[in-house]
């Protein structure tokens, strides 16, 4: 599908190819710590509403 | 009686000194570990004054460097643990000259001292004597600005518990242009250079810091005074 | 004119905001970045003297660029919260230290892995490497700043401080190539008069960066929205919002 000389970048394939890949995981953890984040922020807001309810009784 | 801000300056500035030389053991701790440094570096890397020639002012200023941040700390601390910080700060003087005389105390105990220690242990590093004036001056002017920003982190972690680690973190970075600068200066006087323009770009370097700094200084610690 | 940067001191319009804009944004850097990798690692031509080495650029410059104006962000978010007290702009701050500190670790790998094949070394002591270095250093000290206050808002202002001291460093990094000899390409396309590099290179070039770019504002929107919802815990609006 893709020729193998693609692959093989003119022989620098061991610096391009981890290097795309490094990129790749520093976007995905990216995405990954934030959204994990924004939900944890959301679980202590919900949990001081909660508290704030009961106070409230 | 009110107090003009030149007087307040010298009254704190006296303080200081008072102060630091009622304790003159703590005076000499700065000074020791910056001659104890210097020292391990021969032991651990080479004892020939040859190869240490070349690598002289790199230790020397890493040396100066970790001596100044290990002194850093008690900058503001002893006043705040004791409460004297808040007084000054509202004593209505501004706490800007508060500061400005604090710091420029602290150099003179431990910078300046730095610096009439520098010559001893640049013999011992086999530092020739014509770079001594290039060397001395470097390092006045390098820890003139390391107080500064000293200052700047010494103020933002007073209050902190294990402050003087964070401390370090935060200064070392903004020190890293001086270190390149002076230890150039310094390199260049050694091998007979001209060392004009490392010099000048320090003392820039200085002239900005001492400019900016106070400023800065005086908001970290309404920060932590607050 | 002025109304909008009022509404954008109001923590709940910018959770609001941030919300809509998300899925923009990412749609956005998903294109750009999907055209910059099809045009720059396939169809662009190698290069005369690195040959296809010189294809690491498409992540490396991005992030560089990238972790540079993060810190400009931060700084800029941090004064304004400093000097007219709002405190959204210590939520900006904070969302976007960590991001930074990301791209910036980012260049530096990438620099490294590329300089490898092209200068026979993992690193080397150059101004350009060190300042970015320093800056890596910077990030870390602003967050570690933050974090050790058991006063959220006094560590803010700390850090806030801080990331406002550092700024200092971004031109350093910016000009280190200009103002010492450095083994580190000089400027190429952030310079006066035309960019040195030929259509074909640049253009997906410029899709990376601005990929990165609508990335980074989409990583930044969800971080500010745990931020503002951090910081206001205890308001009336949170209930509402997370509620639903």
């Amino acid at each position: 599908m893709i020729s193998s000389s693609f692959w093989a970048m003119g022989g620098y394939a061991r610096y391009v190819w981890p290097c795309f890949a490094f990129a790749c995981l520093v976007l995905a953890w990216n995405l990954w710590a934030a959204r994990r984040f924004r939900v944890a922020a959301q679980l202590r807001a919900r949990r001081a509403m909660e508290m704030a309810a009961v106070e409230e009784t | 009686m009110s107090v003009g801000a030149l007087e307040a300056f010298a009254l704190v500035v006296r303080r200081e000194l008072c102060l630091s030389f009622r304790r003159p053991d703590q005076l000499l701790q700065p000074l020791v570990f910056f001659l104890i440094v210097t020292t391990l570096f021969p032991l651990g890397l080479s004892l020939q004054l040859s190869l240490l020639r070349d690598m002289a002012p790199g230790v020397l200023w890493v040396a100066a460097l970790l001596s100044s941040l290990l002194s850093l700390d008690s900058l503001f601390k002893s006043d705040a643990d004791d409460g004297t910080l808040e007084q000054l700060a509202l004593c209505g003087q501004g706490l800007t000259v508060i500061v400005v005389a604090k710091t420029f105390a602290h150099w003179l105990v431990t910078g300046a001292a730095l610096v009439l220690a520098s010559p001893v242990v640049g013999t011992a590093l086999g530092i020739p004597g014509s770079a001594f004036p290039t060397m001395m001056l470097s390092l006045g002017l390098g820890t003139l600005t390391l107080s500064w920003l000293g200052a700047i982190g010494a103020g933002l972690t007073v209050g902190l518990k294990r402050g003087n680690v964070l401390l370090s973190l935060i200064v070392l970075p903004l020190a890293m242009p001086l270190l390149i600068f002076g230890a150039g200066a310094t390199d260049r006087a050694i091998s007979g250079t001209p060392a004009a323009g490392a010099l000048y770009f320090l003392a820039a370097l200085c002239v900005f810091t001492c400019t900016l700094a106070p400023f800065a200084a005086t908001v970290a610690l309404r920060i932590t005074l607050e | 004119m002025w109304t909008w940067f009022y509404k954008l001191a109001s923590p709940p319009y910018v959770y609001g905001v941030a919300a809509a804009l998300i899925p923009w944004l990412l749609g956005g850097a998903a294109l750009a970045m999907v055209y910059g990798l099809i045009a720059g690692l396939a169809i662009a031509p190698p290069d005369y003297q690195q040959g296809e080495a010189y294809r690491m650029i498409y992540v490396h410059v991005p992030s560089a660029v990238l972790s540079l104006t993060i810190y400009t962000v931060m700084a800029a978010a941090s004064a304004v919260a400093l000097i007219w007290r709002i405190k959204v702009g210590h939520a900006v701050s904070a969302a976007a230290a960590p991001i930074g500190a990301s791209f910036t670790l980012l260049a530096l790998v990438t620099g490294s892995l590329w300089g490898r094949p092209m200068w026979g070394t993992y690193w080397a002591w150059d101004p350009r490497l060190t300042s970015e270095l320093i800056l890596l250093f910077l990030y870390v000290g602003v967050m570690s700043l933050r974090s050790a206050f058991e006063d959220p808002s006094r560590g803010d202002r700390a850090a806030a401080l801080l990331a406002t001291v550092g700024v200092v460093n971004v031109p350093i990094v910016h000009f280190s190539v200009v103002w010492w000899n450095s083994l580190h390409q000089g400027a190429t396309i952030v310079r006066l008069g035309a960019p040195k590099m030929p259509g074909s290179m640049l253009w997906p070039l410029l899709s990376m960066w601005l990929g990165f770019m609508l990335f980074f504002a989409a990583v930044l929107c969800i971080r500010l929205q745990g931020e503002v919802l951090n910081r206001e815990r205890q308001s009336t609006w949170v209930r509402e919002a997370v509620k639903s």
